[in-house]
């Protein structure tokens, strides 16, 4: 396997980067739908019911299908890699934002407003502060699992670690196929340690003293 | 109190330092949609500036809608709020509110904001800069009783629920908003804490003298606190609104006798002050006094016990003879465990001060903690007894007047053919 990762080192970096690049674009994007759509989901009550049976079912879609469906919509490529790692990514965070931002006592949010806070202003203030760590927990699972996800991307030619695992995979038995796969996973398994390693020191900024546990 | 506050002071104080301005309710009424009754029906109440109005009433008589009402949390289906003049129902939500003050129970501090924070957010609504900010904020924590340098930055999670309770007052003061709402503000703290902070309340009052609106289930705090006494049966319907010492001494009606309960001539010992009292004065010693001298002076004056104060003649401990025979000089006990009761407090919390105390007595203090005396069980039995037989000869006389009163007015209904409602005005005339 050494001799494997020193014939192309450099190449093996730029598919690492590619492949973190992706999935921190994906979140990035998924966090933003996430956030949007629980604050619909809070606004509008009846909606939470849906959000939440529309995460579970999306979970259960196997990765493999949906680049499958995406693949004569879209063709093959960075785009629906994008795609389907976003779709997965938006679920474990659309999930905890809503809990976050129903878990805000209501006491505090009609004392806020009772003090002459706009609607909007109420959730940047103290809203979305107080359901921050909650939500951010949500990132860090959805970041882990759109690492995995963003391996399998590689079957629609999609950037990345992926392309070691299948080229591994498909000639099973051939010259260093092992090395290949074994690789591409292990790359993987790293960088999403160091991501996480990231995203702890991210909370340790972003979370308020007063509310940090 | 800093010069910032006694500048804003002046600027908004009328006559005699009220600094409050008068709300009117006209007709207001709330229907929820489904609900046969209203929640509150057509009410029409009058607060004056600079006075503590305190709605009380059963659970669903409708106080904490009326109060929401005011800050409109809660639209009114009907009626016109009046706050100083002005039609609150016709204004900005969000700027009407940033003029009335808000506290509710257990303070309600948002958790991720520092103590400075949470006060200086109504400011901070009101774009004040962030000098000016910093000064009322340092200001309010010093009027509440917190010192500014070691609470400003501290969380709400880091103080105990009194001083939560006193940073919520804070906040709710911080832009000096002549209207304050408090929703059952000292619900969630333990009794002797309450009584503190019902007493700072009314010193505050004392100054500031804001137009204050507030809701309660305590008896005893409502008789306490209030000015005035809004009680309320189901449906927001007034049984009675009057002093607490006419509520006391002559309630309206059957309800309002119910609902303020039996031995209210033992509620009269909410509406009287320790400060009503003649305080006794024992033998007291200062920190680092020879003990030989304080005993001489304690035996001279056949005090069992004497009282220590520090040398800002603040009470620091009360010692009994035979333990300060073993000591050389004075010593301050280095903690803050002596119980004491401000000049304010009631002979209610008086009493149950000197019953968690084993000298059958409770120390009072004055302004900024200073000794003033001991109030002992003998002071208050002997100012119960006259107040009593005081009030029962008031309520035999108000119960002639009030016959003289009903017999005059049945005369003039007789005669006036109209037959005009005099107790409720008619309800379209607000219209």
């Amino acid at each position: 396997m050494w001799e494997f990762i020193r014939k192309q080192p450099g190449q093996l970096l730029y598919n690492s980067y590619q492949h973190a690049s992706l999935v921190i674009q994906a979140v990035v994007i998924a966090t933003v739908i996430a956030i949007a759509l629980a604050v619909l989901v809070l606004r509008i009550p009846r909606l939470a019911g849906v959000a939440n049976a529309i995460s579970a079912i999306g979970m259960t879609i196997p990765s493999f299908a949906l680049l499958g469906v995406l693949i004569p919509l879209i063709g093959i490529g960075w785009q629906p890699a994008l795609i389907a790692v976003c779709f997965y990514a938006v679920l474990p965070i659309l999930r905890n934002a809503i809990v976050g931002l129903q878990g805000v006592e209501s006491s505090l949010v009609e004392s806020a407003r009772g003090m002459g806070m706009s609607q909007a202003r109420v959730l940047a203030r103290i809203q979305l502060p107080l359901a921050w760590p909650v939500i951010l927990a949500g990132i860090r699972i959805s970041m882990q699992m759109s690492f995995g996800i963003a391996a399998i991307s590689a079957y629609v030619l999609g950037p990345g670690l992926g392309t070691y695992i299948f080229s591994g995979l498909s000639n099973i038995g051939g010259a260093g196929a092992v090395a290949s796969a074994v690789t591409g996973t292990l790359g993987v398994v790293i960088i999403a340690l160091i991501v996480d390693g990231l995203l702890v020191l991210l909370s340790r900024a972003t979370t308020s003293r007063g509310i940090r546990v | 109190m800093s010069d910032t506050l006694t500048q804003s002071e002046l600027s908004t104080a009328g006559a005699d330092g009220v600094t409050g301005v008068a709300i009117d309710l006209i007709g207001v009424t709330k229907r929820y949609p489904g609900q046969r009754r209203a929640a509150v029906e057509p009410l029409d109440l009058h607060i004056p500036p600079g006075e503590i109005v305190i709605l009380i009433g059963p659970s669903g008589c409708g106080k904490t809608t009326t109060l929401k009402m005011i800050n409109r949390l809660i639209e009114p289906s009907a009626g016109t709020i009046m706050i100083g003049g002005q039609d609150a129902t016709r204004r900005n939500e969000n700027q009407l509110r940033r003029e009335i003050g808000y506290v509710i129970q257990g303070g309600s501090l948002f958790p991720h904001l520092t103590v400075g924070q949470n006060i200086a957010l109504v400011p901070g609504l009101l774009s004040w800069d962030k000098k000016r900010t910093a000064e009322r904020v340092d200001e309010l924590l010093e009027l509440v009783g917190l010192d500014p340098a070691r609470y400003r930055r501290r969380f709400p999670r880091e103080l105990s629920g009194g001083q939560q309770q006193r940073v919520g007052v804070a906040r709710g003061l911080a832009a000096d908003p002549p209207v304050i709402l408090m929703d059952e503000p000292f619900g969630a703290v333990d009794p002797i804490t309450r009584q503190r902070l019902q007493d700072e309340l009314l010193s505050i009052q004392e100054e500031l003298h804001k137009t204050i609106v507030c809701v309660t289930h305590d008896i005893d705090e409502a008789i306490k606190l209030g000015d005035r006494i809004l009680l309320l049966s189901e449906g927001g319907h007034v049984e009675q609104y009057d002093t607490p010492e006419n509520i006391l001494a002559a309630p309206a009606n059957d309800f309002v006798a119910d609902f303020v309960g039996a031995g209210s001539s033992l509620k009269q010992l909410s509406l009287s002050r320790v400060s009503d009292v003649e305080l006794r004065k024992p033998t007291t010693a200062t920190v680092g006094e020879p003990a030989a001298e304080v005993l001489d002076r304690a035996q001279a004056a056949r005090d069992e016990a004497v009282i220590v104060l520090d040398d800002r003649r603040r009470p620091r401990d009360w010692i009994f003879l035979r333990e300060l025979r073993h000591q050389q000089t004075v010593v301050d006990p280095g903690d803050d465990h002596i119980l004491t009761v401000d000049r304010r407090a009631t002979l209610n919390d008086a009493l149950d001060t000197m019953l968690t105390d084993n000298h059958a007595g409770a120390i009072v203090t004055g302004r900024r903690d200073e000794y003033l005396g001991v109030i002992d069980f003998t002071a208050v039995t002997d100012h119960m007894m006259a107040t009593t037989s005081q009030a029962q000869a008031d309520r035999d006389q108000q119960q002639q007047d009030q016959q003289q009163q009903d017999q005059q007015q049945q005369d003039q209904l007789g005669q006036d053919q109209l037959g005009q409602d005099h107790e409720a005005p008619d309800p379209e005339a607000a219209d």
